[in-house]
């Protein structure tokens, strides 16, 4: 039984797909932590139920609407916050009740579809589709690839906005790159987690990796480490259980942090902070 | 001589009350102008301007010639050092990650190593930038400042909050600085003694400018020195 699930091809691409996800979560969350911008995944992914129930009503492939959906709701929400000056929290908030309330009355007027919502909640990622696969797969290449070319514009002006722009980056423009990232990454992830749990992937691993790695770089690939092993042991030892994917993986992420904690308390990680 | 900085009848006003008014001075290539002047006297204010993050004003800011309306590319010679380099504590960034983020090309990487060197920190440079004592963190943000090779300096009250020592060593590196390299700096500083040993040109800025000139001009006259000592007085006993 054990080892028989390494041969069933949906599991492979769970793994594949997942691991893709695990990347692409770690690092694009490590510059919105580091923003102090921890919930707005979780803002988007919120929106994106709206996206989805709307795909879901007007019968499109769901994660499409998401995407726009969210894409759209976040820069314009980045461009209110900047103008109003509006507090980060704030604007999350907003963001959040929004996207939610959207989706209830699409689903009211629709006279709902519990079974599809119940997936893109909870996550499914025993069920992604070879297409599904490929476009996740492209989508956290694309992403890398923005990350490694525009790397010093992305660390600058997330360690200091002020001097960054002083030093010719022009970081408004970096802002939106950032949270048209994050759109991405969150309607991307939904397969695996779900709506709900999409910001634990964002955060905890980063919180985590945060408290190991003296370097930027360094602290990137720990949290992708811890990330990578959260989302594989999770998908294996769900399956395992019969248990849900998304809580397990969650489950992994939270107690490395936890362990991390502990390591901290008794002194043994006091190198920092 | 080459001309650095020209500011032609700047004014900034805010709702309440005019922050910059009607101040107008030249920088030359190799000076090393100290600005003087209270609290609130409008100094961090200039700065914005100067360097861009601030673009509502009245007048005219040109650096080597060109309005900066026009082109930011004066920033890229440019090393700022602000007064209290603002970052997150436990920011995962060492000393070398933050000064290779001052970096325009990649390819200059030797070029850390030998400015941390330079300023005595090169056996910091795998260290937390947060781990840092603030003396150490200021030099490391100087280093991110030098490392492109700027023509020109500009450090808003650089040693607020740090040891003797650390300033001591400060002082003395940007004195080298502009004497060996020719490295155009433009400083604002409550330290008059430090102004009198440092710089060689002098701005006194209480909103609009009361005396710019050479520093011995303005060290000879003493009635401008009491009277700033006294506002730089007050101001220091505001610090503490």
């Amino acid at each position: 039984m054990t080892f028989e699930i390494f041969t069933f091809s949906f599991m492979h691409r769970a793994i594949i797909s997942g691991i893709a996800i695990a990347i692409l979560c770690s690092v694009v969350g490590l510059f919105l932590v580091l923003r102090r911008y921890s919930l707005f995944g979780d803002a988007i992914a919120h929106s994106s139920f709206g996206g989805i129930a709307l795909g879901l009503m007007a019968g499109i492939y769901p994660l499409w609407t998401a995407y726009g959906v969210s894409i759209v709701s976040a820069l314009i929400m980045t461009r209110i916050k900047d103008k109003f000056n509006i507090s980060g929290d704030a604007s999350i908030a907003v963001l959040l009740s929004s996207g939610i309330a959207v989706g209830l009355v699409i689903i009211g007027l629709s006279g709902g579809f519990t079974l599809d919502i119940f997936s893109f909640l909870f996550g499914s990622i025993l069920l992604v589709s070879v297409n599904d696969t490929i476009l996740i797969l492209s989508l956290t290449g694309i992403i890398l690839i923005v990350i490694l070319l525009l790397y010093r514009q992305l660390l600058y002006s997330t360690f200091n906005e002020e001097q960054a722009k002083v030093s010719g980056i022009p970081v408004e423009k970096i802002n939106y790159l950032i949270v048209f990232m994050a759109g991405i990454t969150v309607v991307t992830s939904i397969q695996l987690v779900g709506v709900l749990l999409i910001s634990a992937l964002f955060v905890i691993p980063n919180v985590t990796a945060i408290m190991y790695g003296k370097g930027f770089k360094q602290t990137a690939i720990i949290s992708m480490s811890f990330s990578i092993f959260s989302v594989v042991a999770g998908i294996l030892i769900s399956y395992i259980f019969d248990i849900t994917p998304a809580g397990t993986i969650v489950l992994f992420a939270i107690g490395i942090f936890a362990c991390t904690m502990g390591i901290k308390s008794a002194g043994l990680l006091s190198r920092h902070n | 001589m080459l001309k650095v900085v020209e500011i032609d009848h700047l004014t900034i006003e805010y709702p309440d009350v005019k922050a910059i008014d009607d101040v107008s001075f030249t920088v030359n290539q190799g000076d090393f102008l100290g600005i003087i002047g209270p609290n609130g006297a409008g100094k961090s204010t200039l700065f914005a301007s100067m360097l861009s993050l601030n673009t509502k004003y009245k007048g005219t800011i040109k650096f080597f010639g060109t309005d900066i309306r026009k082109s930011k590319n004066y920033l890229k010679e440019i090393g700022y050092v602000p007064q209290k380099p603002i970052f997150e504590k436990n920011f995962p960034a060492t000393v070398n990650d933050v000064v290779k983020m001052g970096l325009q090309k990649e390819s200059d990487e030797n070029k850390i190593d030998e400015i941390l060197q330079q300023l005595w920190i090169h056996e910091l440079s795998e260290r937390r930038i947060g781990e840092l004592s603030g003396g150490q963190q200021q030099r490391v943000f100087i280093a991110k400042a030098l490392v492109n090779n700027p023509k020109v300096l500009i450090l808003d009250e650089p040693v607020t909050g740090i040891d003797q020592q650390s300033i001591d060593l400060f002082y003395s590196i940007l004195k080298e600085l502009n004497s060996k390299q020719n490295i155009t700096i433009i400083w604002s500083s409550h330290d008059l003694d430090a102004v009198n040993k440092l710089a060689n040109h002098v701005a006194c800025l209480n909103r609009t400018l009361f005396f710019h000139g050479e520093s011995d001009d303005f060290f000879e006259n003493d009635e401008l020195v009491k009277q700033y000592s006294e506002a730089s007085m007050q101001e220091h006993m505001h610090h503490h």
